[in-house]
Formats: C-alpha cells, structure tokens, sequence
C-alpha cells in the first residue's frame, strides 16, 4: 500500500513527552531556532510531573547554609549505592540551582524563608533541608510555569496524539510515526531528531502511584529502534502509598510528611525504624527519639531521625514488620503526623494530603494516623544515554527525565527527579542542537516502514474474538506483582519470565472490535506492545544482578557485593530475542571519587573537590 | 451489590445514555466504577484520567447533573438505590462518550500576556515574602479541570466564548497581575478582550471549584475593580494623566 498522503508534519526536532523534562528539552531546542514539536499522550499540563509533590532538590542553601553541590552530590551517590553515572550526577548537582532559579524567573512561586528567599525542607537521603516547594504541589507549579512558558516561545504543541514507533535512515533517527487519539488517525512526524521524554513503566504493577500512562512506551520505541537499557533491574519501591480503601491503593503519600515531622509506627506503637538503621547511615542517623526530637526542633547538632533514610531501606522495613505480624489492619504501617504538628501547620504544609485522605478515605490526618505501605513509584532505570548529550547509541536519538537512566544509579532520592528533569531536559535539547547542526543530508521515512507500523497498530482493530486488553493488563500486574515484587528470588524471577514470555503470545492476539475513534481499549493494547518489554527487561535484569543493592533486593544474594560495582546490565535487541549482559563500568575521575567518599566535615569546610 | 450507571454514550452528532449495571467494592469512586464497566462491558468507552487522586484536573465530568472529578467523587454520597447518571461537559463540544475538546481553553491561555519579571537586582535572588505571595499562591492551587468553565452560565447558556474568557482565565489572569515580581500590564485586555465585564458574580464558579479557590471574590472582583478604577474613576484618571503615574 501507498502511505505517501499519509498527514505529515515536519520539525527539526520532535520531542516525545510533555512532562517537565520534555517541555524543558523544547523549551531549549526552541530558544537554540530549531522548529520544534512535541507530542503527548494526554493534554497538556497532565503528564506525571503535575502529580509530583513534596518538592524540587537543589542546594540552594537558603534554609542551611552550609549545603553546596558536593554534598547534594555526595549524598545522590550514597543514595544510589555509587552505581549512578558520576558525571550525570555531578552535572545534576551542579546545575540544578540554576534551574530552580530559573523556574523562578518563569513565574514559579515557591513558598519562602522568613527572608523572603526559597524555603527548603528536608526529606530522606538529603543531608540538609534542600527540596524547594509549594506546599504539597510542586509538580503542579512546576509544569504549569513551564507550560506557560512554552506556549509563547514557538513551540508547537499536539495533545493527545502518542507515538507508536521511530523510524530510522541509514541507522538514523529520520521520524516517529503516531495516532491522535481523538479521532485514530495516522500521523508521521519527520524529524532529524527525536529527544524521549515518556517517563516510566509503573503501570507493570499492580499497586503503583503511577497513572495510566506510564507503560514505558519510550523504553519500548527505543529497544525496537536499536537503544539500549540499562540499571533495569532497579525500580523504586516507595515507603508510602495508601493501603485503604482497595481502590486507591497505590495512591502516592508524600515523603514530605516524614520530612515536616511525621512518624512510622506499627501495631504496638513502636517507631520501628530505630531498628532498621543500616551500618553504612548509623553514623549520621539519630538513634534515640531524643535526639530525633531535637533534630525536628531545629537543633543543627542532632542527627537526622530514621524514618527520612532512604526510600528502599524504609518500604523494606515497612514489609517486614508487615511480615511479623506487626502491621496496621489493612496491612501496612501507621504514618502519624497528627501527634507531632499542630493542625494548622499540616493543613498548611500537606494540604493536598489532607484533602486526599478525608475525601477519598475518610480519615483526617491532623487527628488520626495514615495507614502505609510500599507501592511501585519510579523506575531509575531506562534508556542508556551518553552522560554529556543524552544521546543513545542511535544517532539523533535522546533521551532524558524518568525514562533515561543513569543519574539515580541503584536508588534515587525523593525530590532529584524534579531536579533531573530540568538539567537533563535542558541538556538534552543542547545536544540534539549540536546535533542537528553537525548533520547533512536528507533523510527519508519509508513508505515500507511506515505501513509496517500501522499495519501492527489496525490488526487490533480489525481481529475478531481475541484477547481482552484490560485482563491480558491485568494479568501482567498480577505477574510483576507477584514474582518482580520489592523482595526478589532467582526462582520467581525464571518463573516470571516463563509466564511473561507465555503472555506475549496474549498480546499478539488482543482485538478491540470498534473504531479507533478515541479508543481506550485500543490505546490499552497499543500501550501493552511497550509494556511487555519494560516487564521483561525488568526481570532479566534482576535475575542477573546476583546481589542486593538499593532497590534491588534479592532474598538468595543477601547484600552487596563488591563485585556489583563493576558493571551495569544493559539490555538490547538481537535477532534471538531481548539480551541481557554485563558491561563494565568506567573508573570514576578522581575527584569525583574524592568527593563521593569525602566524610562530611570535609566538604563543610571546603576542603575537598573542584 | 449491583449498581445501575446511565452514561452518555456516543460523539458530537449522535448519541444516546446506555445502562451498565456493575457490582461496586468498598471505598469505590465513580472512576473506579467507569474504569470497571470499560474493563467487563464496554473497552472503548471513552474517559480521561490521569492522577486518580484529584491533582490533575482530567476526569471532569457532570455526576447526577454535578459538574465534578469522578475520581474524588465517592460512590456512598449517593444513596444505595440511588441510580446514577454521568455525561461529558455541557460547555464544550463532545468528542466521544465522557470526552469533550476542551482546546477552546488552552486557545485563550495563549492570548494572555505571558509573566515579565522584574529585572534582578545585581544578579541577587529576587525576595518575596510569604504573606505577599500566598494572595496569589491561592491562584496557582488552579489544576484546569475546568469545572468553573463548565458551570459559568456566561459560556454555558449564553455561548459568549467570543467574549469572556471564563473564571479559570480570570483566576490566572489575577496571578500575574498580583505577582510580586511581575511588570506587565494587561488590565486593558482584561476589560476589552478578556470580558471582565460578563460575569455578574453569581459565584457558581467558586461553589464548584475543587481545588476550593474564591474565584470570584479573591480574583475576578479585584481585577474589576483594577479595571474601574482605571478606566472609570475620573479623579484617579486625571491625577494619573496629570503625574504620568502607570496605574498597575
Ligand atoms: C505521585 C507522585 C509524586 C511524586 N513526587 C515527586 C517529588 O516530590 N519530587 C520529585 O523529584 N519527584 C517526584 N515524583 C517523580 C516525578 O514526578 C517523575 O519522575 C517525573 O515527573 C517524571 O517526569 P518526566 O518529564 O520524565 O515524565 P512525565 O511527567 O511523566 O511525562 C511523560 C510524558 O510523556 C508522554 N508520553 C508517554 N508515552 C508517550 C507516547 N507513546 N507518545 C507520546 N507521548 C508519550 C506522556 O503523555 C507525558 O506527557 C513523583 C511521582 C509521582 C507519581
Ligand atoms: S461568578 Fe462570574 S465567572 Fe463565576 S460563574 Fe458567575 S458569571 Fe461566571
Ligand atoms: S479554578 Fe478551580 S474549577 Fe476552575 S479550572 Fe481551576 S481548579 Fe478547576
Ligand atoms: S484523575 Fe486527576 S483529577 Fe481526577
């Protein structure tokens, strides 16, 4: 067939995603004069980003001024068990004030210090009160600022249209081929490159924070597209979703809450995370009430409490106390702030939260205590990017924000992906600048490729009696749920694959009899071709990684392994099927190195680090 | 215990309300409800969500004739044998099922006179204070789920889109021009493009946002009253020609 009237649009530069790091990434490409699109699947302004809450990480020092780039970079290492790219690290670090400034001069209102600056709190893993926020809703302040930003800087934007597939010339990036959800519709994108900006994979999981969206569709277009991932065996657990009542189960409670106070208590009353303080953080952990107290009061000397440890040490606590019969009644833990705070100060802190559980659980928190437990948040993992362009190992293809992966090594902390998403957006539209300036000649989509890919994409529409999309989903929450969950076993791990492998032949027979007009149950089985792949990187991934490391945790490899260090897994594309393989992992520049494993005194003072 | 739904189904031409009948779970929303008559009735079903948790302002929709969020909507506000009946937004043109275009909005978005900053002073953080910022912090709580769009009888019954921009525009119109740091001026768009004149505060916007913002009294009658005084108060108008003040 002939797809040459086929409804094209060209740009220099297409980018895929409208969530914070997409828009940041256009937002460059735009200011560079390159014509710039961007696509996503929902309106403009509903990406993920907009449900981020506590906050925005940059060490800005207007709360303690004895933060600064090397500590907000020590601590990312830390946090990631020093399996983070040091140099994407390193840049995040040192770029993220600039860009929380800049949101600033884009409109942004954050909430102040009593001098009128940026105020900044605390949450896990941060040394010093370093997350810039506005109240509980800084996902929404952000997008909005950025969404409003861009409307006026040339960008043309096109809303509810998703990206089916890449197409390449001659091993380069030369278009995206995608539908409009509104009316089903084919649209090709030409472009010299493409910047993926699609965010994560939750939606493998039964009980997530994540929204409908988030079915690692960049991760799936990139591996078909020759990419590679890596670090995907690290998907993070966070401590605190909501338990009760089923329906929202999964629903994202902010770490803020810990971070303004809020306790962790199971069935006796006990603050358990006293007992879970691993060896590595007992130093610069408090390991009374006492002392923790006195650190909520302000006293600069005392220790940060137990419950702001990282997210993974934290949900895994959660689980076993959970696990010793010591769990809350709906199975999980007591999260108490109303004991702790005033309820003035949480309604005016944590508003959304507050709001979120009196209506949709009937609870309120300024009196009673939250029930908790670990739901799948964020995966560190994704699309393998040169450290310095964000470029993948195909030409004129990038990646950036929660689908690339790197910055957050094995583990991130609460409030870097907001940071990430800024830096690296930024970083992204600099290096497709540079390389669409380095480009010659024409390229061209093929009319062959282009009929490949719809083809896959109608086929649903036009098999009769075939699979359910919504239960063929189903079943691939209740697999991940199952044998790729927060603790891990070789044996589940084979036998997730098996059954994921067997549910690969489901998705090839979905039907969703109807018209592709606005579609969800077509969209849904689009969404599955990406999903699949995600799933089954995740858990190849893990089966290799023969040790536990952050969020990783495998009951068969208790703790790390000094070999761990050496290598990241990178997954790819080959005519047998998905590989999974070891590649080793380049020696950190030295003074990278120095300052990762510098004690904190030394940066305090400015001794060490460039 | 099976619950009957009547939801709207079909596109901008031709449609009709279809009876689903589901048995509802404890703690269920009215998008949880919607999610499982897609999943065991009807896969094309068409409805927009996101966040499920009231932050994203997607899932709009009009409940037993309520502009609400279904996913902040609980099933046991009704009662038990009460049925119930959802259609999309009567404001906007529909697409398909609970789905209507909504891009009317993000069109006037576009014509609003984007944030000018203050130029720094010696390249130093700008100061704001907190009690000066959370007059418009109020504002920014905004999650465009144009509900307050849906209900404002400016652009319901009289179709007026050509000349008011509705309650969300004039609540992010009020954002800029009570920002600390800004120095545009758009108080004559307000009054000859934007419509400040159309709403004759009835307050249904406010009654209905979710984010609880007061729209009309902490932000539309105060940009009117920034536009009477400079355009009606003769006093002001003189005194201000007179000593080239810019009245912002
Ligand atoms: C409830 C919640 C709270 C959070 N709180 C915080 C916090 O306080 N601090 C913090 O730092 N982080 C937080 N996070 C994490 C952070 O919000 C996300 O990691 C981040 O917003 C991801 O941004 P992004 O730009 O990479 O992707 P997103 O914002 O998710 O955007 C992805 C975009 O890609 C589009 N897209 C996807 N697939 C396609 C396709 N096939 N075609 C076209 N478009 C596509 C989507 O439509 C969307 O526009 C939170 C996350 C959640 C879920
Ligand atoms: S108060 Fe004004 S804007 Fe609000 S609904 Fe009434 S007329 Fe419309
Ligand atoms: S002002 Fe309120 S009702 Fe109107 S769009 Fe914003 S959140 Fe919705
Ligand atoms: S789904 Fe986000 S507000 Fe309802």
């Amino acid at each position: 067939m002939d797809y040459s009237d086929i409804q094209t649009i060209e740009h220099d530069v297409l980018v895929v995603g409208a969530g914070g790091a997409g828009i940041r990434a256009a937002i460059e490409c735009a200011s560079k004069g390159l014509s710039t699109g961007i696509i996503s699947k929902s309106l403009l302004g509903k990406a993920h980003t907009v449900m981020a809450e506590g906050g925005i990480a940059a060490s800005l020092g207007n709360v303690d001024s004895r933060d600064n780039w090397k500590i907000h970079f020590r601590d990312t290492m830390r946090g990631g068990k020093f399996l983070n790219q040091w140099r994407m690290a390193e840049l995040h670090a040192k770029q993220a004030p600039d860009r929380v400034r800049e949101l600033e001069e884009w409109g942004a209102v954050f909430d102040r210090t009593d001098k009128g600056l940026i105020n900044q709190r605390n949450f896990g893993g941060h040394r010093y009160p370093r997350l810039a926020h506005v109240g509980d809703r800084t996902g929404l302040e952000i997008i909005r600022t950025l969404q409003d930003f861009c409307v006026h800087h040339g960008i043309s934007t096109h809303m509810e249209c998703t990206g089916l597939d890449i197409i390449l010339d001659g091993g380069k990036v030369s278009g995206l081929l995608a539908y409009w959800r509104e009316t089903g519709r084919f649209v090709l994108f030409k472009a010299k490159a493409i910047i993926l900006a699609t965010g994560g994979g939750g939606k493998a999981w039964k009980v997530t924070s994540n929204s409908w969206e988030y079915t690692g569709d960049g991760l799936g277009m990139a591996y078909r597209a020759g990419a590679e991932l890596m670090d995907m065996e690290f998907t993070q657990f966070h401590p605190t979703g909501m338990v009760w009542p089923p329906s929202v189960k999964g629903i994202l409670v902010t770490e803020g809450v810990r971070g303004d106070g809020g306790v962790l208590l199971n069935s006796e009353g006990e603050r358990f995370m006293f007992n879970y303080i691993p060896e590595k953080f007992a130093s610069e952990t408090a390991d009374t009430e006492e002392e923790a107290s006195r650190w909520l009061d302000g006293d600069r000397e005392a220790r940060r409490p137990p419950e702001l440890l990282t997210r993974d040490v934290v949900a895994r606590a959660i689980k076993k106390e959970v696990e010793a019969g010591r769990g809350s009644p709906n199975g999980g833990a007591f999260l108490d702030i109303a004991s702790r705070r005033p309820a003035e100060f949480i309604k005016k802190k944590l508003p959304s939260m507050y709001h979120q559980f009196k209506e949709l659980a009937e609870i309120d928190i300024t009196e009673q205590p939250m029930e908790v437990g670990p739901t799948l948040h964020y995966f560190m993992g994704g699309i393998r990017v040169n450290s310095n362009s964000q470029q993948t190992n195909v030409p004129g293809l990038f990646a950036c924000g929660e689908c690339a992966a790197g910055m957050h090594g094995a583990n991130r902390l609460g409030g870097n992906s907001l940071s990430d998403l800024l830096v690296f957006g930024k970083l992204a539209g600099d290096g497709a600048t540079d390389y669409i300036n380095s480009l010659s000649g024409q390229l061209k989509c093929s009319n062959e490729e282009v009929g490949k890919i719809i083809k896959g994409a109608t086929d649903i529409l036009n098999r009769e009696n075939g699979k359910n999309p919504y239960l063929v989903h189903e079943k691939l929450q209740n697999i991940m749920q199952t044998f790729v969950s927060i603790v891990r076993t070789g044996e589940e791990l084979e036998a997730g694959l098996n059954k994921l492998q067997e549910l690969n032949a489901d998705i090839k027979k979905i039907s969703v009899p109807a018209s592709a007009q606005y579609n969800p149950g077509w969209n849904e089985a689009l969404d599955l071709k990406n999903l699949i792949v995600t799933a089954e990187a995740v858990t190849r991934a893990a089966l290799i990684r023969q040790e536990s490391r952050g969020a990783h945790t495998r009951l068969d490899f208790v703790g790390e392994q000094e070999e761990g260090l050496e290598y990241n897994i990178v997954i790819k594309r080959t005519d047998s099927g998905m590989s999974a393989e070891k590649v080793r992992r380049e020696d950190p520049p030295k003074e990278l190195a120095d300052i990762g494993f510098a004690s904190l005194a030394e940066l305090e003072g400015g001794g060490i680090g460039a | 215990m099976e619950r009957k739904f009547n939801i709207w189904r079909g596109s901008a031409e031709k449609g009709e309300f279809k009876t689903y009948s589901i048995k509802l779970e404890r703690g269920m929303v009215v998008l949880d409800a919607i999610h499982r008559i897609q999943a065991e009735h009807s896969n094309d079903l068409a409805v927009r969500w996101n966040c499920k948790a009231g932050k994203c302002g997607s899932c709009s929709m009009e409940i037993n004739g309520r502009p609400k969020l279904s996913c902040m909507t609980r099933m046991n506000e009704f009662a038990e044998d009460d049925s119930i009946t959802i259609q999309p937004l009567k404001t906007f043109p529909i697409i398909k099922d609970l789905v209507t275009d909504v891009s009317w909005n993000y069109k006037q978005n576009k014509m609003i006179p984007p944030f000018k900053p203050r130029v720094k002073k010696n390249g130093e953080d700008h100061v704001m204070y907190q009690q000066d910022v959370e007059r418009i912090q109020e504002f920014r709580k905004c999650i465009e789920c144009y509900l307050c769009q849906d209900v404002c009888h400016v652009l319901r019954d009289q179709d007026k889109k050509e000349r008011f921009v509705g309650p969300r525009f004039m609540v992010r119109l009020a954002s800029l021009e009570m920002h600390p740091l800004d120095r545009g001026d758009r108080i004559p768009k307000i009054k000859n493009e934007f419509g400040s004149g159309m709403c004759n505060i009835t307050r249904c916007c406010t009654d209905v946002c979710p984010e609880h913002i007061q729209i009309t009294d902490n932000g539309i009658i105060p940009l009117k009253e920034r536009v009477v005084d400079r355009f009606y108060d003769p006093i002001m108008w003189i005194y201000n020609k007179l000593f080239g003040i810019d009245t912002k």
